[in-house]
């Protein structure tokens, strides 16, 4: 692979406290380097800001459900794309992007890494097809957990190291990355048409409930030393008054020691926390709990959050949240998708449209950045719209000009029709914070990759880190006045270089890259009870066969395996 | 010694059985013996060896006969066919795997043409249902585990899907169906007695072509009004009485199939049949699904939905984006009206399938077809290339019905030097890539080590 | 003056269809499961008819000779059922009520007695329609 040498340009990388520094990076056989030879390509970076390749800690970007929404929205396509490039493959979709228009979107505003955030483990090969087709960026897959009758079982019986043999195999059979928790219990719930609401509402059949489900799997992810935390999505997702829940979960972390080889601090990432922030006790009284609930998330030090932040676009909301999905299609009447999957979760699909008319759409939006501009500790706290959830991930520039400039917040609040009832429900109006370029590095960068256990890879520009760099057409020494020019500038890089590849050029793709497919492999003692359970619930529950269920090692082409042994 | 193979999938019906065991000869060249396949499923795989088959592709010559030529040359001819059409219309899928269906996306998008599949005359409808009004459904395994009441609308698995009622539906022993056929209810609706309705515990022997009033009545009393005294030839009482059986059901599923999107209503049948599964959620638990034809008719909507954005009807002809509009980018209709110049059938019989007027318009421009078999659209093709038999020769990933990816093996070696349609398709691409001076797309993606993935996993 | 009637016809799966396909449509099995035309008793009675013997059915877009017989899922009356295949396609209406998929159900045919005719084979049928056809007729 060529060399090449980044030139004088302003260096943020929180990892190393470098916050704008003119410095020259080197590259080399896919990797940041001491220094490279005469021969390097040179890009002139003068006047522009270089950072990391960006790392997306959740959004959902491959799989069934994601495709349910491609399939049943024609009307999404919206033509907003670039339309086809010479030698690129087309393009097409806006909130439910095509995978092709996936992996060039990401590049364009300087992406190397995205989490697919809930892979159903029956579907983990359709979810490979899709990561297989999404160019350029790596990706990995988080396998939901929380509704599986494995689980259950296991955890009901404080079998946390069956628990471990059964993660570590569904690991390997699925390429999955780690532990993925949504609506634990509620959707298994939801199988019979029921939900768990409360952290005590026991599953039905299973004599278990929601904390100890969450309590469990947190104590698994220890035992096993996987890479990332337990991953949550919370129960009563979406509901006013829902922040007293919120706190109550993140409260099981309490006392829970990281245990890894990792360099990760953190035992729970909660996601998407905007939907999980609500006060209020009816849509009519609807408010922003986001101070209650970052006052929390600064102090405890083992939690990571991603915000989800609302975008105000017409968007696809999709989650393995089913009974949540069917709560939605009743409050908006529009069409609904559900897949209940035997023995391990669900998911739903409803459209959705964040109206900036709506009071309701206002309040959601000011409350991801209210949690954002709360955040004590960026390394911890991580922009995301739970794509396409809050809205589409190509809105991510338009979420950093938000939070860098309060000029450009109180424009979207004036343009609000209740902009009033909007302020009274909130405190974004009173919040004068802006962040820097150096915050948005280790909220964008430096914190998810910390997180997911990748430090050593993403989110920074020391020597011997994957050589992805991105360069953004700002001036650390002369910040734009208008804050368009931010979002501008994050949305399309002036160059992005994807392990040592130049993938982007003045805004455009040149390359289809080196994609990767990140899994992680857990080796632990063989375990013959989990071994005959597996066989069992083939046999008697599953319509598939346990060697159907497993992902060819091809659909996965060009692996990258964490592989290490759990000591017992 | 000869070796049973297990967890075979069978490349015929959507029910997609991945538990099938073939007994394969020493050499492993030959089936001998199957087990636990329906009567089709075995036929295919006795087929398959069948020294009647063609090995290399047969070009019509003028006097009207078929003479056998290489690979070079049909992949020549079908790439500058494809390149010389204004309209080329790619269609069929029925079986192969998602691999070709992925080859195929990239020549169509290459050749600008439109890519539609066999759901265009099946199960269309029910896309254009789900487009206006969602699809609330589930796995297959949650049918067998938990549905204690199974209805079965203008599809008849019986015939169709010969082991759908015993693996899914009406009698296989699920987690919450302890006893089952006698833990589940069976509501029919077909305008005949078919052999699923004589399963059945209640028989809604409908007039044909009514469904849709039939939908409205049950939704109607669902929703507690009254109903005329007879509603689409169903007695009032027999309709209370089914309504009664769902509303009390603790999980409804509702199969669907052909008699829905076959006639007169269409989409709108299957889309009342949705809001049918949205009302039934307000009392219990209810999931509708579409009974798909072939072991892989549910990938090319998931392949093209990921790649395009749409499932079917996709017109790649304006070059810049992906345009889709049954009716106006349909196949039939397309055909119709006259507006393809060049057709190319992979893995299906467009000549047994199509109505024949549709074949006749079709028929008056280049015709190719690509499938192991000879069938009617390979004995009118100027062009018949044959490749593998996906399943049995050739592994791969296929949608069973409802949508979970299966794996499927091979089980045999396919006979020498016929490739897989994935192969041809990539050398038809990169032949008009070199046509027209192009660079290849992508092709890098599928650098992968498919050799790994046989009968030996 | 030979009787008509005019029946619903529909065209469905069948499993006989679907072994014979998989031998192969030239077979016999094929042309056994699907040359035939499915009808009530009453309404072959109407028609003067015998179980097994050739009727014409014709649709609004051609015509199809084919065996009538007694239905092996009871069809009621009115109502007539030739299995899926290619002498169902020679008289299914291409039109599509601009949703892509053809009247496969639910259309008129005229069906009258034709003892003397001669059910053709497939390929005789596809290939004939499209001027290929090198056999007798
Ligand atoms: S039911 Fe369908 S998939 Fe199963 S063996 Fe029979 S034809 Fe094959
Ligand atoms: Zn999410």
């Amino acid at each position: 692979m060529a060399e090449i040498l980044i030139r004088n340009g302003f260096v943020i990388d929180p990892t190393r406290n470098i916050n704008g520094d003119v410095a020259d990076i080197a590259i080399k056989d896919g990797k940041i380097v001491e220094s490279v030879g005469a021969s390097a390509k040179v890009i002139d970076a003068t006047g522009k800001t270089v950072m990391a390749g960006g790392v997306d800690v959740h959004a959902h970007v491959a799989g069934p459900k994601v495709n349910v929404g491609r399939l049943m929205r024609p009307e999404d396509k919206l033509h907003k794309s670039p339309h086809a490039q010479k030698n690129y493959r087309m393009e097409s979709g806006f909130s439910i992007p095509s995978t092709f228009k996936t992996g060039y979107d990401y590049a364009r505003m300087g992406y190397a890494f995205v989490m697919e955030a809930a892979m159903p483990p029956l579907h983990a090969p359709h979810v490979h097809e899709e990561i297989h087709d999404t160019p350029i960026i790596d990706q990995a897959a988080l396998p939901v957990f929380a509704n599986n009758w494995f689980v259950f079982e296991y955890l009901r019986n404080g079998e946390i190291e069956n628990a471990a043999a059964y993660i570590a195999w569904l690991l390997k059979a699925t390429k999955g990355y780690g532990i993925k928790v949504v609506n634990p219990g509620g959707t298994a719930a939801w199988a019979w048409g029921l939900n768990c609401l409360t952290l005590n509402d026991p599953v039905p059949y299973f004599d278990i409930t929601p904390a100890e489900i969450i309590t469990g799997l947190m104590k698994t992810n220890e035992y096993l030393g996987l890479p990332h935390s337990m991953h949550i999505h919370q129960n009563d997702l979406g509901n006013p008054g829902n922040y007293e829940i919120t706190l109550e979960s993140l409260r099981l972390a309490e006392g829970v020691a990281a245990k890894n080889n990792f360099g990760r601090d953190t035992v729970m990432h909660s996601t998407h926390i905007q939907f999980h922030s609500y006060g209020g006790d009816s849509w009519g009284t609807f408010e922003s709990r986001a101070r209650e609930v970052m006052d929390y998330v600064n102090k405890q030090k083992n939690i990571s959050i991603d915000l989800g932040c609302v975008t105000l676009d017409e968007t696809t909301t999709m989650t393995a949240d089913g009974p949540f999905e069917h709560h939605i299609t009743n409050l908006n009447h529009l069409k609904w998708a559900n897949t209940d999957v035997e023995v391990e979760t669900a998911a739903g699909v409803v459209p959705y449209v964040y109206d900036k008319n709506i009071k309701v759409s206002g309040i959601q939006w000011a409350i991801g950045l209210e949690m954002g501009l709360y955040a004590a500790d960026p390394m911890r706290t991580f922009i995301t719209t739970d794509h396409p959830n809050a809205g589409p991930f190509t809105r991510y520039p338009r979420i950093i000009k938000w939070l860098m400039s309060k000029q450009a917040r109180e424009e979207t609040l004036a343009s609000f029709k209740h902009t009033d009832k909007v302020i009274d429900a909130t405190n974004i109006h009173s919040m004068d914070r802006e962040l820097s370029l150096f915050e948005i590095a280790q909220m964008t960068r430096a914190g998810p990759a910390k997180a997911l256990g990748l430090s050593g890879m993403f989110g920074g520009l020391s020597v011997g880190m994957d050589a992805s760099v991105g360069i953004f057409d700002l001036n650390v020494n002369d910040m734009p006045s208008d804050p368009e020019a931010i979002e501008k500038a994050f949305a399309r890089a002036c160059w992005f270089i994807k392990s040592g590849e130049i993938i982007v050029k003045d805004g455009d793709i040149v390359s289809h890259g080196n994609k990767r497919t990140i899994w992680v492999k857990p080796n632990v003692a063989e375990n013959p009870q989990v071994i005959r359970d597996i066989e069992d619930k083939f046999l008697k529950d599953y319509s598939v066969g346990s060697d159907t269920y497993q992902v060819r090692d091809y659909l996965a082409p060009n692996p990258y395996v964490i592989e290490f042994d759990v000591e017992a | 010694m000869p070796k049973w193979i297990t967890q075979v999938g069978c490349p015929y019906c959507g029910a997609s059985c991945d538990d099938l065991e073939v007994l394969v000869s020493d050499d492993g060249k030959r089936v001998l013996e199957t087990r636990n396949a329906c009567a089709i499923g075995n036929e295919i795989f006795h087929h398959a060896q069948s020294p009647s088959r063609p090995k290399l592709p047969r070009m019509r010559q003028p006097d009207g006969s078929m003479k056998e030529v290489s690979y070079d040359e049909a992949i020549d001819y079908t790439a500058k066919t494809l390149l010389a059409a204004k309209k080329p219309l790619i269609y069929g899928f029925g079986s192969t795997n998602c691999e070709g269906m992925s080859a195929v996306a990239r020549v169509a998008e290459k050749g600008g043409a439109v890519l539609d599949n066999c759901a265009s005359i099946c199960h269309g409808p029910s896309f254009l249902a789900i487009f206006d009004n969602g699809y609330p459904s589930c796995t297959l395994g949650e049918a067998k585990n938990r549905a204690d009441v199974v209805v079965f609308w203008g599809c008849n698995p019986m015939h169709a899907h010969p082991r759908h009622t015993s693996r899914y539906s009406i009698f296989p022993r699920g987690t919450f169906t302890a006893k089952g056929q006698m833990t589940r209810t069976i509501i029919c609706v077909d305008p005949r007695e078919t052999d699923t309705a004589k399963l059945a515990d209640h028989h809604l022997m409908v007039k044909q072509g009514h469904d849709y009033d039939l939908f409205d009545a049950f939704r109607t009393v669902l929703r507690g009004h009254d109903i005329p005294d007879e509603v689409a030839g169903i007695p009032k009482k027999t309709i209370l009485d089914a309504a009664k059986v769902m509303k009390n059901a603790r999980f409804v599923m509702i199969f669907f199939g052909m008699g829905c999107t076959h006639t007169d209503g269409r989409n709108h049948n299957v889309d009342i049949a949705i809001s049918l599964t949205r009302d039934l959620n307000a009392h219990t638990k209810a999931s509708i699904m579409a009974m798909r034809g072939h072991y892989n008719i549910a990938g090319p909507g998931q392949v093209w939905s990921w790649q395009f954005g749409f499932p079917y009807c996709i017109d790649l002809s304006k070059g810049t984006h992906a345009h889709m509009n049954p009716g106006e980018t349909s196949s039939i209709d397309l055909a119709m009206r006259g507006e393809i110049d060049c057709f190319v059938n992979v893995g299906t019989d467009a000549g047994a399938h199509f109505p024949i007027r549709a074949v006749e318009q079709l028929k008056k421009h280049p015709f190719i077809t690509v499938d192991p078999n000879i069938c009617m659209a390979s004995e009118i093709s100027d062009l018949h290339i044959p490749v593998r038999v996906v399943g049995v020769e050739e592994p791969g990933v296929v949608y069973r019905m409802d949508n979970v990816p299966i794996q499927f093996k091979k089980v045999v070696d396919g006979p020498e030097g016929v490739p897989s349609d994935e192969e041809l398709f990539d050398r038809v691409y990169e032949r008009m890539c070199e046509l027209t001076e192009t660079e290849p797309i992508w092709l890098l993606a599928k650098d992968h080590a498919k050799a790994a993935t046989n009968a030996e996993q | 003056m030979t009787k008509k009637i005019v029946l619903n016809m529909i065209t469905q799966r069948s499993i006989e269809e679907g072994v014979a396909m998989e031998k192969g449509k030239t077979t016999p099995e094929y042309f056994k499961a699907c040359s035939i035309v499915e009808m009530n008793p009453e309404d072959m009675k109407k028609l003067g008819i015998w179980k097994n013997t050739s009727v014409r059915v014709t649709s609004e877009v051609g015509s199809v000779i084919v065996t009538a017989k007694e239905p092996t899922q009871f069809c009621p009356p009115g109502l007539a059922h030739i299995r899926q295949g290619v002498w169902a396609n020679q008289v299914v209406p291409p039109r599509t009520q601009s949703t892509g998929t053809p009247q496969y159900s639910g259309f008129p045919v005229t069906i009258e007695p034709a003892i003397d005719e001669r059910v053709k084979t497939a390929l005789e049928l596809v290939q004939g329609s499209v001027g290929l056809w090198k056999g007798g007729n």
